[in-house]
């Protein structure tokens, strides 16, 4: 059953000192930047983040990584023209990075989510992230056996829940989210408003509330003040 | 201008253009970031080509400009971008899912090299101090129908891009089906035989000069072509 509470801070009290935290986003668009937010006010550290990137700028996991609280980073593309917190960071000896391949994060953590133990993927093979992996022929085609990324927590991003949990996200803010909201024990949400169940066409839900924990709904976006992207917000005044 | 041979070298939006006339119409393409990115502005309408974007969207349109602009709406490169008519959003896996499953007709990317067997070398330069950054690249090589890539012929130090084995750490085996460069456009057959590369159209060198440039035997288009 989905809780709702009222405040970022409330919404990320499971992270502890240490947890694997699944963070949404691809570059800033899905980016759970006030949850992150409330994690930075907590104080807690030594965190394990899977996440696309490794931050951008100075807005959410950027400033996680600034302030020394993720030990280790399991991401696709940590470098970037504005990644200078990450960049100081390793190239001080401060964080570990694990790098994989995009798809192959994806798909690990589909996995976790989908109960697999590991899966035989062709991404990768014959290169040095498949060094000291296992892997097999099938058909002719080479495979790199890859094992589930499951997290402690997930920390995501949607655009609308109701109060089933149910999910709707906007755009390409989508990315990780309904991937990340399968592979942890507990998954937490911000959205941008909370509506009636009834409200979401049963046929439009993307991902189904028993995946969801906790959510916050934060109201309208600051970034956007007019507030009115263009797609759902329609759906939930028609339902 | 395609296929045929001429004595000026192709810019980089020659070599766009070329490869959009060369995507099939009804294609879904992806492209890379940086010079692939070009392809698009060439085209045409009537191609009727569907951009897939790996951060989970099919039916991408242009670069947004000023109030078009939202930032939860961005390209692979994080340049926000618009939507066409008939576009869609998905997660992740199943955008990868898009790629490995082997359903994305054409995908552009850039390289540093590609060997005499279609092996690709593009997302790191193996420098020791370099903060290595993979993305989507190696789920990309392997993933289209066909990958092309757009290069220089020739690094800055005047040695070809096309070799016989790469130097470069690789981002995918046996996984390039053609070259774009400045110089010429080579084919590159994973025949049952084995690998070959055949040039099938040369710029500002003569096809025998360019197969003097590299250090593998080259098939050279056929004298009448």
């Amino acid at each position: 059953m989905t809780e709702f509470v009222d405040t970022a801070a409330e919404a990320v009290a499971r992270v502890q000192d240490g947890s694997t935290v699944l963070l949404g986003g691809f570059g800033n668009a899905g980016q759970p930047m006030e949850l992150i937010d409330a994690l930075l006010e907590s104080g807690t550290t030594g965190l394990t983040v899977v996440s696309n990137n490794a931050g951008q700028g100075d807005r959410g996991l950027a400033l996680l990584i600034k302030e020394r609280r993720v030990r280790k980073v399991i991401c696709s593309f940590p470098r970037q023209s504005d990644s200078w917190h990450f960049d100081e960071a390793y190239r001080a000896g401060d964080i570990e990075l694990e790098l994989v391949p995009q798809g192959n994060l994806a798909e690990r953590l589909r996995a976790a989510g989908a109960g697999i133990g590991a899966f035989f993927t062709p991404t990768g093979y014959g290169t040095t992230l498949a060094e000291g992996k296992e892997t097999r022929e099938i058909d002719g085609r080479h495979y790199v056996l890859e094992h589930p990324i499951r997290g402690d927590v997930a920390l995501i991003k949607a655009h609308t829940a109701d109060d089933a949990g149910n999910l709707l996200y906007r755009k390409t803010a989508r990315n990780f989210g309904p991937v990340m909201a399968t592979a942890a024990a507990h998954t937490v949400v911000q959205v941008q408003q909370r509506v009636p169940v009834g409200s979401i066409d049963p046929e439009h839900v993307v991902t189904p509330g028993i995946y969801v924990d906790t959510v916050t709904a934060l109201g309208a976006d600051p970034a956007r003040p007019e507030g009115q992207p263009e797609n759902h917000p329609q759906e939930a005044k028609h339902a | 201008m395609s296929t045929e041979n001429s004595t000026s070298t192709l810019s980089r939006e020659d070599l766009a253009r070329l490869v959009a006339a060369d995507i099939a119409p009804g294609s879904y393409v992806n492209l890379g970031i940086g010079q692939p990115t070009k392809v698009s502005d060439h085209l045409r309408a009537d191609q009727q080509v569907t951009l897939h974007t790996e951060n989970g969207m099919l039916g991408m349109g242009p670069e947004a400009h000023g109030e078009d602009i939202d930032e939860e709406l961005i390209n692979a490169g994080k340049i926000p971008v618009t939507e066409r008519p008939g576009a869609s959003y998905f997660h992740q896996a199943d955008s990868f899912a898009i790629m490995r499953g082997g359903h994305l007709d054409v995908c552009v990317l850039g390289a540093f090299q590609v060997s005499a067997a279609g092996d690709l070398a593009n997302w790191s330069t193996g420098a020791p101090d370099a903060i290595p950054a993979v993305g989507g690249a190696m789920d990309l090589a392997i993933g289209a129908k066909q990958v092309f890539v757009m290069m220089s012929l020739f690094a800055k130090d005047g040695t070809p891009k096309i070799v016989a084995d790469c130097t470069y750490p690789l981002t995918g085996l046996a996984c390039v089906s053609r070259v774009y460069t400045d110089h010429g456009v080579f084919l590159v057959d994973h025949g049952e035989d084995g690998p070959s590369v055949t040039l099938r159209e040369a710029h500002g060198m003569s096809p025998h000069e360019v197969a003097d440039r590299l250090d593998f035997p080259l098939t050279l288009p056929a004298e009448n072509g």
